[in-house]
């Protein structure tokens, strides 16, 4: 095999414990999840696992890499059209809802297992650094929106909140199934009160 | 070989770089590589009236103030006629200060008809292709008396300046003003300055400084031989730029809390990731006095 293939395939391999590992995470919870669970539902040795991760506080913390940045590429496709404000608003709310619903345990992981255990991420993902694909996305999206005057100036964590927890309370409130609707009834008022919130 | 004949004009001009230029400590050594004409301020052997008469000869012209096409009159004499007449016979031409170069401070009276000597902002005004070949720009407000002596002796020894797409030395104009500032640390861990006049913390966040997409030596080769407008505290207004004066100076415009302007030539995307990672650390160091007195 070429070095080339060999390293696509561990790539591949990568990605894929990545993945597996964020589902169990998010529904088995962080502690109650081992390395030897994840190697288990890979088929994989514990020790070839290890050759990929070398602890499961270093695999926690590059799911959270991960999903940022796939979460981040997926924002930067929306801020690099023309759309008004309005309608970015709109395409990120229905990428967020779509990506709950179809990859639900990747917000999961964010809201149950970044969110809430900190201590396993404080050395090494402090602050934005391992959340920055995502923020640095949200920050053009905003400064774009007031450069071009449809967003009104304020502080940064004011309008991030509202964005973001905002959605983040509903991806909660389905997961503890709460939600009368699916979630994608939600968009449109969703979007539309973002805007009337942040616009100038 | 008798010295070459220095000519300094002046045009709409407040005798800012004039009078800075007289701050330079060798002023008469390097002035003595030339026989000096005309100055506004220093005394020589002619007259205004000789020069406006074209009685004198001139091989290099300094020109100072902003232009208009023109109306505006010296001693009854259009002087943008009289300057026009030595510009084609001088071998070296040099723009000192924003206005001469680009407009500057007087082109905000009247923002259509006033310009710089060839330039109009960036745009080449209809004298650029006469004088391009022999054209150097010192943009500045005031210019540093250094970077005017520096073309004088490359001039004076017969050396090649490189120049950009202005028209400015790269060896002065290379350089941002951001580079060689003391504060460079905070700037990179992104802490700003909580006051003017302290000597902690970087005025880019808060206080509206320019230096990191003006382009100018000011803190490679410091003002006064001393310091530099950063480094006492105070924000670079970016008069070396086209743009020079902005308004709103001292405060810093920003989208919710990104800067509107991004340092030179750096992409936002790449900016920010940066500022992203620097803001999730807080380093003591940075938090504390530089230099702490016993009391
Ligand atoms: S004060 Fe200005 S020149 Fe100094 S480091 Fe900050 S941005 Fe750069
Ligand atoms: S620090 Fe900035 S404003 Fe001050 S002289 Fe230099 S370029 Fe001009």
């Amino acid at each position: 095999m070429s070095i080339l293939k060999i390293a696509e395939k561990k790539a591949l391999k990568r990605e894929s414990i990545i993945q597996t590992a964020l589902q169990l995470f998010a529904s088995q919870g962080f502690h109650k999840t081992t390395i030897p669970d994840i190697a288990k539902k890979l088929k994989m040795s514990v020790g070839n696992l290890y050759n990929y991760f070398a602890s499961k506080d270093i695999l926690a913390k590059e799911i959270i890499k991960y999903t940022s940045e796939s979460l981040g590429t997926k924002i930067r496709e929306v801020n690099d059209t023309d759309a008004s404000s309005e309608e970015k608003i709109h395409q990120i709310v229905t990428l967020y809802f779509t990506m709950a619903k179809e990859k639900p345990e990747m917000i999961e992981y964010f809201l149950r297992v970044y969110l809430s255990n900190r201590e396993v991420f404080n050395d090494g993902c402090e602050g934005m650094i391992c959340v920055s694909g995502f923020i640095t996305e949200i920050m053009i999206f905003f400064d774009d929106g007031v450069s071009s005057g449809e967003l009104r100036d304020q502080d940064f964590f004011s309008a991030f909140g509202l964005f973001m927890g905002y959605l983040g309370g509903m991806v909660f409130l389905k997961g503890e199934d709460v939600l009368p609707q699916e979630i994608e009834f939600y968009i449109d008022d969703i979007s539309r009160n973002i805007y009337n919130a942040l616009k100038a | 070989m008798s010295k070459p004949k220095l000519l300094w004009l002046q045009s709409i001009s407040c005798n800012g770089n004039a009078h800075s230029f007289l701050n330079h400590p060798e002023l008469f050594s390097i002035l003595a590589h030339f026989e000096l004409i005309y100055h506004p301020i220093l005394e020589t052997n002619y007259s205004l009236e000789d020069i406006i008469k074209k009685r004198v000869e001139c091989n290099v012209l300094i020109l100072e103030g902003s232009f208009v096409q023109e109306g505006f009159l010296k001693a009854g004499v259009e002087v943008s006629s009289v300057i026009e007449y030595y510009a084609k016979r001088a071998k070296d031409i040099i723009t000192v200060g924003t206005c001469a170069t680009f407009g500057g401070i007087f082109k905000q009276k009247e923002p259509d008809k006033i310009s710089g000597f060839a330039f109009d902002i960036e745009e080449k005004t209809t004298r650029y292709e006469a004088y391009a070949s022999k054209l150097i720009s010192l943009p500045g407000c005031p210019i540093h008396p250094r970077w005017l002596s520096f073309v004088l002796l490359m001039i004076a020894n017969g050396k090649k300046l490189e120049i950009d797409r202005l028209h400015r030395p790269v060896e002065l104009y290379g350089y941002t003003v951001h580079m060689g500032c003391t504060r460079n640390e905070y700037f990179e861990w992104k802490v700003d300055a909580k006051n003017f006049g302290l000597k902690e913390g970087c005025l880019f966040y808060e206080q509206g400084c320019q230096a990191p997409f003006t382009r100018g030596s000011c803190n490679k080769i410091l003002w006064n031989d001393t310091s530099s407008k950063t480094r006492v505290g105070t924000p670079c207004f970016g008069c070396t730029e086209a743009t020079f004066p902005q308004s709103s100076l001292f405060f810093t415009k920003t989208n919710m809390g990104i800067p509107a302007k991004m340092p030179l030539g750096v992409p936002r995307r790449a900016y920010l990731t940066l500022t992203g990672v620097t803001k999730s650390f807080k380093i003591k160091r940075f938090s504390q006095r530089l230099l702490e007195y016993d009391e």
